[in-house]
């Protein structure tokens, strides 16, 4: 551990390098973390299944990418994909995830809305494994990957070493951040924006103001799949993805919501490039093995901070 | 509601079809033996269950084609019942229960990946039922005194301790002391990664070489970034990589997205990872190793050579053999083998020629040892050149000569 510190003092480009690296990735955290917390925030549902629509976005990016034929050989169809470049599936993973997500809010989540938060955790677990099958089945099991050209970035060279910066994960920080900006700018202006926020606040008086609760609902849970698929084309990028590694997703999303709190987008971005560039760096120091512990134990922290301050507010009202 | 009911009643009489059309096979039906095996059609390992399989059906149709098994005088026709295990050990167990106790099966074939193979073998032993496995290749299933598993592969450890005899030779050459050279090492948290892993350590220690990087990769790993910064940070002389495909396909993208200049690079699963067709100039320079190459001048009876079986794969499937589909063939030929020196049905005849096995198939050659394993058939390393995989190491079965240093990303 020690050595490792003393390798990163001798190191500023490669802690730079680390922490860049972190703010990158945790850009992609941040756009699946929004999702969570308007859903979280709207409708009071825990969606567990995250982690799965990242992993379906990071499949169309794959098929976006690659050549592939469809054939059904009885009535001699035969479609070949030629393969275009992977970003395309920006534009078209979100587009696919939101009727996904429509789907899902019209099959299953409006029947768990109104009740109680154990309900939809099972509920949406549920959902998160009958994906996983459904994508491992049809996808096949394969550890996947979206090939793209655009190279590394070697951006500042010196004795000590070199910045080398991946540029698919600057496009993946801008994204994260126009498409939060944009998020903000939709839900403080737009007239749908306000009446997701009108049925957040109180459901039922937004009813008897004629806003469609249900019709809100749907759009807020199909607008959380839509990010997701951007985050996943972005994920297939950089990373892998396979049918199971979904979970990793949803686990690193609650826990950016729940330091950055509900409701408050900037904070969600921050925590996300925060927690991003502290676990790169921490994995550094103390091993790729302690990684999660890490960021499991540094939730403990915020809470525990956050508990015993909200009690000494307490003792001074008193 | 009712579409779901009918939907689940459609099911459920889908699964009723499937369970009464599975023949309720018996050790020898007329002229035809039945072999059993659960092997993952579905879940995570469905991939290479498949080469599995198809090695085992290719090997059972070529056999049968050429006339079947002789025992006692009288040729039979060999047959695999088959049920999918879901990737879940303990669903392995069971249907290795169902197997033996429902379709009366008398000899089994292995599944795919070690942790499936250790969760059926306690079954198998139970009920002194032989298994010839060739896809489990973890020590820990040589250690625990099993009479009727036998293995036709080479055991983990030995997957990449070849790199380090190729590193350290590479080094006298250069006029160096291979004790001077320095390991980096990234290795998944898995059993058999951590298996590879103990292989290369011992070795590097045989040489007096120093760990210089000793990175453990996380199951759920998707993110190779930090261990190769050290690795970037410290430039050791040589970099080990194992964690199955992901970790082969993470590694590739990652170390030329860091650009990490290391003079050797060796990883396992480079095939199933099928680095070459996903990354092709980056994937340049790297060993990998592999239990089976086609360019090997083994032979046998059956195939052929090991191009001839290559070929034969190629034809009927419509891929090339991964070194998976190649020792799942083996394995029924080593069966095929042992029933007619056995010369008889009985199991414990039957292990005691399995035992006795010595012979050369188009894999390699088959020699086992008191434990079950293989010890007569070494590891073998490729190197990526020109978009090809080459052997490279041992050197009595090289094909081409190794490309030494790699180098560096600015010069590529």
């Amino acid at each position: 551990m020690f050595e490792n510190i003393q390798l990163l003092a001798e190191n500023p480009v490669g802690l730079l390098n680390l922490i860049f690296d972190g703010i990158m990735i945790g850009a992609v955290f941040a756009l699946i973390a929004y999702g969570m917390a308007l859903v979280w925030g709207v409708m009071n549902i825990i969606n567990l299944t995250q982690g799965e629509y990242v992993i379906f976005g990071g499949f169309i990016a794959f098929y976006t990418a690659g050549q592939w034929t469809f054939r059904i050989d009885a009535i001699g169809l035969s479609l070949t994909w030629p393969g275009v470049h992977a970003l395309w599936a920006l534009l078209l993973a979100p587009a696919v995830l939101y009727v996904i997500g429509w789907v899902v809010y019209r099959l299953v989540i409006f029947r768990i809305v109104d009740r109680d938060m154990f309900t939809s955790i099972l509920a949406t677990f549920g959902i998160s494994i009958l994906l996983q099958q459904f994508m491992n089945s049809v996808f096949t099991a394969d550890d996947v990957i979206a090939p793209h050209n655009m190279g590394t970035w070697s951006a500042w060279r010196t004795d000590m070493g070199e910045l080398a910066i991946e540029r698919v994960r600057v496009v993946a920080l801008a994204f994260a951040l126009v498409v939060g900006g944009f998020l903000a700018f939709y839900l403080k202006y737009t007239r749908d924006g306000q009446s997701i926020r009108a049925v957040a606040q109180n459901a039922r008086a937004a009813r008897l103001m004629g806003i469609d609760a249900n019709r809100v609902y749907a759009r807020t849970y199909a607008l959380n799949a839509a990010l997701c698929g951007v985050a996943g084309v972005l994920v297939s990028m950089t990373l892998t993805i396979h049918a199971f590694t979904g979970l990793i997703y949803t686990v690193r999303a609650f826990m950016i919501v729940i330091i950055a709190g509900l409701g408050n987008v900037t904070g969600v971005i921050v925590a996300g490039l925060g927690l991003g560039a502290a676990e790169k760096v921490a994995e550094f120091v103390i091993g790729t093995s302690y990684q999660v512990a890490f960021v499991t134990g540094l939730l403990l922290v915020v809470l525990l901070y956050r508990s015993v301050r909200l009690a000494m507010q307490r003792k001074y009202l008193a | 509601m009712a579409i779901l009911r009918m939907t689940a009643a459609a099911l459920a009489s889908v699964g009723l079809i499937g369970v009464i059309a599975t023949p309720a096979g018996a050790k020898v039906e007329g002229d035809t033996i039945v072999l059993g095996a659960a092997v993952s059609k579905s879940g995570k390992y469905s991939t290479n269950g498949k080469h599995t399989i198809n090695g085992y059906n290719l090997a059972v149709e070529r056999l049968n084609a050429m006339g079947g098994v002789s025992v006692g005088g009288k040729k039979y026709k060999l047959k695999i019942i088959y049920y999918d295990d879901e990737s879940r050990g303990a669903r392995g167990a069971q249907l290795a229960e169902r197997l033996i106790n429902q379709d009366k099966v008398k000899y089994m074939l292995g599944p795919y990946s070690s942790g499936l193979t250790k969760a059926i073998v306690p079954v198998t032993e139970k009920y002194k039922i032989p298994m010839v496995e060739a896809n489990g290749a973890s020590r820990s299933l040589f250690t625990k005194g099993y009479k009727y598993l036998f293995a036709v592969l080479s055991t983990s450890e030995q997957y990449l301790a070849s790199a380090i005899a190729l590193a350290a030779e590479k080094a006298k050459e250069q006029g160096r002391k291979p004790s001077s050279l320095r390991v980096a090492l990234a290795f998944e948290n898995d059993p058999f990664s951590q298996d590879v892993r103990a292989g290369v350590i011992d070795d590097a220690k045989r040489y007096g070489m120093k760990i210089v990087v000793d990175g453990r990769l996380p199951r759920d790993l998707s993110d190779m970034k930090g261990i190769l910064q050290k690795v970037k940070l410290v430039k050791p002389d040589i970099l080990v990589v194992s964690g199955h495909s992901k970790g082969a396909a993470l590694a590739i993208r990652q170390i030329a997205a860091l650009r990490v200049n290391v003079p050797m690079l060796a990883m396992t699963h480079c095939d199933s990872a099928q680095i070459i067709k996903k990354y092709g100039k980056k994937a340049e320079y790297t060993l990998c190793a592999s239990q089976w190459a086609p360019t090997l001048s083994y032979k046998d009876k059956v195939f052929g050579s090991a191009a001839d079986f290559a070929k034969t794969f190629e034809d009927k499937y419509g891929y090339a053999p991964p070194y998976q589909a190649a020792e799942s063939a083996a394995a029924v030929l080593v069966y095929a083998d042992a029933f007619q020196r056995a010369n008889a049905f009985d199991t414990g005849k039957v292990r005691a020629a399995l035992a006795a096995t010595q012979m050369q198939t188009f894999y390699g050659n088959v020699k086992f040892d008191p434990s079950g394993k293989n010890i007569v058939k070494p590891m073998v390393l490729f190197q990526i050149q020109d978009g090809q995989y080459k052997v490279v190491a041992p050197t009595k079965w090289a094909s081409s000569k190794i490309r030494h240093p790699m180098p560096g990303w600015d010069k590529r």
